[in-house]
């Protein structure tokens, strides 16, 4: 479930703004961090996310769950150091207090490829300054209290274990498996693999990726460039210099299968698809344009009109492209009554089929833009997500003007577009299928 | 308020991941030290000749604009048979008018770059848009349009009703947390149509007719039942012409009251339990206690919403501090109470018990949090950082205006007015640490409380037989 949600995020995130007036101002420090930041005083308030490449692609192996276990213990201590400035140690009690005093909302979390931190608090000097230096110490100085560890990985394992009677999560993390063979993202914490995880794991992986030189700062609010500056420095002071981390394995194809998992469920749910595209990707805007069309566009795009509509075999019923950095997955799913799963695979298939041979109509096309672009306000119309954009641009390298040049780019994209960009990245006979709920 | 997380999810037409939160709490009176230039304009309010309320909150931070119908007509004004009939009828509001083919509304929105989706929750249901400003005037229109001319049509309807089973199989059946919050609610309310799902019973579903979908849209769809909110970049005499124009020709009609149905005391403590497939026990109390039907009159209520926070508004709030975190019987603990609704409410504890823990133990243990409160009380201190928590929450939901026209909606279909959002944070800050501590000894004996239990079952075992789910308690 984890990473359906951070697909779903991300995806949206992908899409982000252009033509309005959103200045990004970007730099390097002197210690390799970069920051993205966007001036805005309408509400007194400061958003901010710092980043890393420590998502759960980078876990040990035979250690899936080490960097979920390292984000979310950020916060359960952290030690008493000496340099850059001397500062006592602090309990997890009393970080949250102390957050909780100032009023400010701490976030963040672990996804396949980026984990970090985030925070929202008031823009005003004693509670920013008070939550910052908080947000700095937790980046840099956790303690990863030895009993809490084993809190932590107990109270993961019974998620896990949860997670496992469940037939979303189950076909969730199947699908995974069936698309990235022996590549990391198919990898997703275990029973056995979280018992493996020591608190030696957690600092290794914590040194070897929350560094300096990788971080990136997303900033969106009510403070002055100098400011932000300075903010910048104080949030990455303490953190040290890593070495460079190994390069990822390269995604392969694996060949298509089909994967029945039994479940006593009333519903199956069905998940279909392959690796696809990477952040950057030039065949980005056709995916996404023609997307809206296949699947993406909630009540007007043709699954929703085939399997919904036509003959209420499912309440939802969608697609999407889910950019990484290495290929993510196409995926196109729905859950069904169980009598009824193999009609609604059939129609998928068949929808999917018909779209990669004709790409959209006319009118679909143009749907599809008149939304994409009339609807390009909404997707950056408050701090949660300009931070949610900029993040991603910094993180991805995607260009700064990216946000500028979006709109332009829906307009730009013409059917032999769509048709050519879904016929390089997706074939029928190379897409896996889980079904859970129906094994026959 | 803070950190109840514990809230009635409405269903919706469609799927999405929906993190908005309804704070429940909207600003105009902020921190002194803000300069005025940031303080949010208050909302305007105007009545329709034809008995409509239009309510706006002008925020020109970007332009952008939601745009809401909310209906005063929830699964609380159902009558047993037809149950569901409320949400069914939502998804109907899509499939056409006497212009508008099925589909096309959507169609349209879509191509307006709309976002749109719709609910329905026990005490209203509610449909909105969210578009770039320039565009607000074509989907009041459509909304107008689907008041007065909505189109029922037999062929459509089996479909769309096949939609909603699925609906409920996904959101309910088939999850064992929604299926222990059916039995609590249908165990706590024995006369109070809160017994009775959002979604309706299954067989309610099975056997509901257009005629049943009709004469719920016919009965319940009149301006005089509804409340328009718009927030964002407009200005609210333009909103309200627009109003006028659109719906301003749509007769009122006479619509029916929903008898009170009063739940009886409770006179003693009930049990409930379910069993579904699921790895983790949990169990859920809910204790009946007064809702907020007066912001200056009912300080019991606002002393229970400091109650909650206290309990379960921050991360190291005491449920979590204890429980989770120090003791580690559980793996989660929290505490919600919502005041605001049209019929009675509950405060409720919760939580799974940690591996070693029994739901039973852990039910004990969660009260025993409360007994610590009504005994010793609470600190300043405790009391000082959840009301930061309020004043600060009041700056942080500016960044929403969606959040913020949901927050009035909420109000207004609770019979509070939205201009009173305000005062209830003033009630708030003037909490006492003595009020805490009388309504933790008041409110939270046997008498009045339901306790529901997940009883796990292995996901290979073979299913229960489906009781008929009326009859589950």
């Amino acid at each position: 479930m984890k990473r359906l949600l951070l697909a779903f995020l991300f995806t949206f995130v992908s899409a982000g703004p252009a033509g309005a007036a959103l200045k990004i101002q970007s730099w390097t420090l002197a210690n390799g961090a970069k920051v993205l930041f966007v001036e805005n005083h309408t509400i007194p308030v400061l958003d901010i996310s710092v980043e890393f490449d420590a998502g759960s692609r980078r876990d040990p192996k035979g250690k899936a769950g080490a960097a979920e276990l390292t984000n979310a213990m950020l916060a359960r201590g952290v030690r008493e150091s000496t340099t850059p400035y001397a500062e006592p140690a602090m309990t997890e009690a009393q970080i949250s207090d102390a957050i909780a005093d100032v009023a400010a909302q701490r976030g963040g979390g672990a996804g396949g490829d980026r984990a970090g931190a985030s925070l929202r608090t008031l823009s005003s000097r004693a509670e920013r300054d008070a939550s910052i230096t908080l947000l700095s110490r937790i980046l840099a100085h956790p303690s990863f209290p030895d009993n809490f560890l084993e809190r932590d990985k107990a109270r993961m394992i019974s998620a896990i274990k949860e997670d496992e009677t469940k037939p979303e999560s189950i076909a969730n993390k199947a699908f995974w498996r069936l698309l990235y063979g022996s590549h990391p993202y198919s990898q997703y914490p275990t029973v056995p693999s979280v018992e493996a995880v020591t608190r030696d794991d957690l600092v290794a992986f914590h040194a070897a990726h929350y560094v300096a030189n990788r971080a990136v700062i997303a900033m969106i609010g009510d403070i002055t460039r100098t400011e932000a500056e300075a903010i910048a420095q104080q949030l990455t002071a303490r953190l040290p210099q890593g070495a460079p981390l190994p390069s990822m394995p390269l995604v392969e194809a694996v060949p298509a299968t089909e994967e029945r998992i039994p479940h006593p469920a009333t519903q199956a749910h069905l998940l279909t698809g392959m690796p696809a595209i990477v952040r950057g990707d030039p065949d980005y805007f056709p995916l996404i344009v023609g997307n809206y069309s296949l699947g993406g566009g909630g009540f007007v795009s043709r699954l929703t009109r085939e399997v919904r509509d036509k003959r209420g075999l499912s309440y939802s019923v969608y697609s999407y492209f889910n950019p990484m950095a290495q290929p993510g997955p196409f995926t196109a799913g729905l859950q069904t009554q169980k009598e009824q799963t193999d009609e609604a695979l059939k129609v998928v298939r068949d929808t999917v089929a018909a779209f990669l041979r004709d790409g959209p109509t006319p009118q679909e096309l143009k749907a599809a833009k008149d939304n994409l672009i009339g609807g390009f306000a909404l997707r950056i119309d408050n701090n949660r997500k300009i931070l949610d954009n900029i993040a991603a641009i910094g993180f991805y390298n995607l260009p700064l003007d990216y946000l500028d040049t979006w709109t332009a780019k829906v307009e730009k994209v013409t059917i032999a577009d769509v048709k050519e960009a879904f016929q390089r990245k997706l074939a029928l006979d190379k897409m896996s299928t889980v079904i859970v709920g129906n094994a026959k | 308020m803070l950190g109840h997380r514990i809230k009635p999810v409405p269903y919706f037409i469609r799927a999405e991941i929906m993190k908005f939160r309804i704070a429940l709490l909207l600003s105009v009176s902020l921190l002194g030290f803000l300069p005025v230039a940031t303080q949010a304009a208050d909302a305007q309010e105007f009545m329709l000749k034809n008995g409509m309320k239009v309510i706006v909150k002008e925020d020109h931070r970007a332009p952008t604009v939601a745009h809401m119908i909310w209906y005063k007509a929830g699964s609380m004004d159902e009558h047993n048979g037809t149950t569901g009939v409320a949400h069914a009828l939502e998804h109907m509001m899509f499939k056409g008018t006497r212009t508008l083919k099925p589909g096309e509304f959507s169609q349209r929105v879509a191509a307006l770059g709309g976002r749109e989706n719709a609910f329905t929750s026990k005490d209203y249901t509610g449909y909105y848009q969210q578009i770039e400003k320039s565009k607000l005037e074509k989907v009041m229109a459509l909304e107008a349009d689907r008041m007065a001319n909505l189109v029922l049509d037999k062929e459509e309807f089996s479909r769309e009703i096949r939609v909603v089973m699925e609906e409920r199989r996904w959101r309910t059946e088939d999850q064992p947390i929604p299926l222990v919050y059916e039995a609590l609610n249908a165990t706590a309310f024995i006369a109070h149509p809160y017994h009775h799902p959002i979604a309706g019973w299954m067989s309610d579903l099975q056997n509901m007719t257009v005629q049943d979908a009709k004469a719920w849209y016919e009965r319940w769809y009149a301006p005089n039942n509804a409340v328009m909110v718009v927030t964002g970049d407009v200005d609210a005499k333009q909103v309200l012409a627009l109003a006028e124009k659109h719906f301003g020709k749509i007769p009122r009609k006479a619509v029916p009251v929903t008898k009170p149905q009063e739940e009886p005391p409770q006179r003693g403590i009930r049990r409930v339990t379910v069993k579904a497939p699921a790895e983790n026990p949990y169990v859920v109390l809910a204790f009946k206690v007064p809702a907020l039907r007066d912001v200056e009159k009912d300080d019991e209520s606002h002393a229970l919403d400091v109650l909650a926070a206290i309990l379960d508004g921050y991360d190291n709030a005491r449920l979590n501090a204890k429980l989770v975190r120090t003791d580690r019987v559980a793996n989660s603990a929290g505490a919600g109470y919502a005041n605001i609704a049209r019929g009675p409410v509950l405060f409720l504890l919760d939580g799974t018990p940690a591996a070693g823990t029994t739901t039973e133990q852990l039910e004990k243990l969660l009260r025993a949090e409360v007994t610590r409160i009504a005994n010793e009380g609470v600190s300043e201190q405790e009391l000082k950082r959840v009301k930061a928590q309020l004043i600060a929450g009041q700056i942080y939901k500016r960044d929403s205006i969606f959040g913020q026209a949901m927050e009035i909606g909420t109000m207004e279909m609770a019979g509070l007015s939205h201009t009173k959002i305000d005062r209830i944070i003033d009630k708030l800050k003037g909490v006492t640490a003595e009020q805490v501590k009388a309504v933790a000894q008041k409110y939270f004996g046997d008498d009045a409380l339901t306790v529901a239990t997940l009883v796990p079952l292995p996901i290979t075992e073979k299913k229960a037989p489906a009781a008929p789910k009326g009859l589950r308690h």
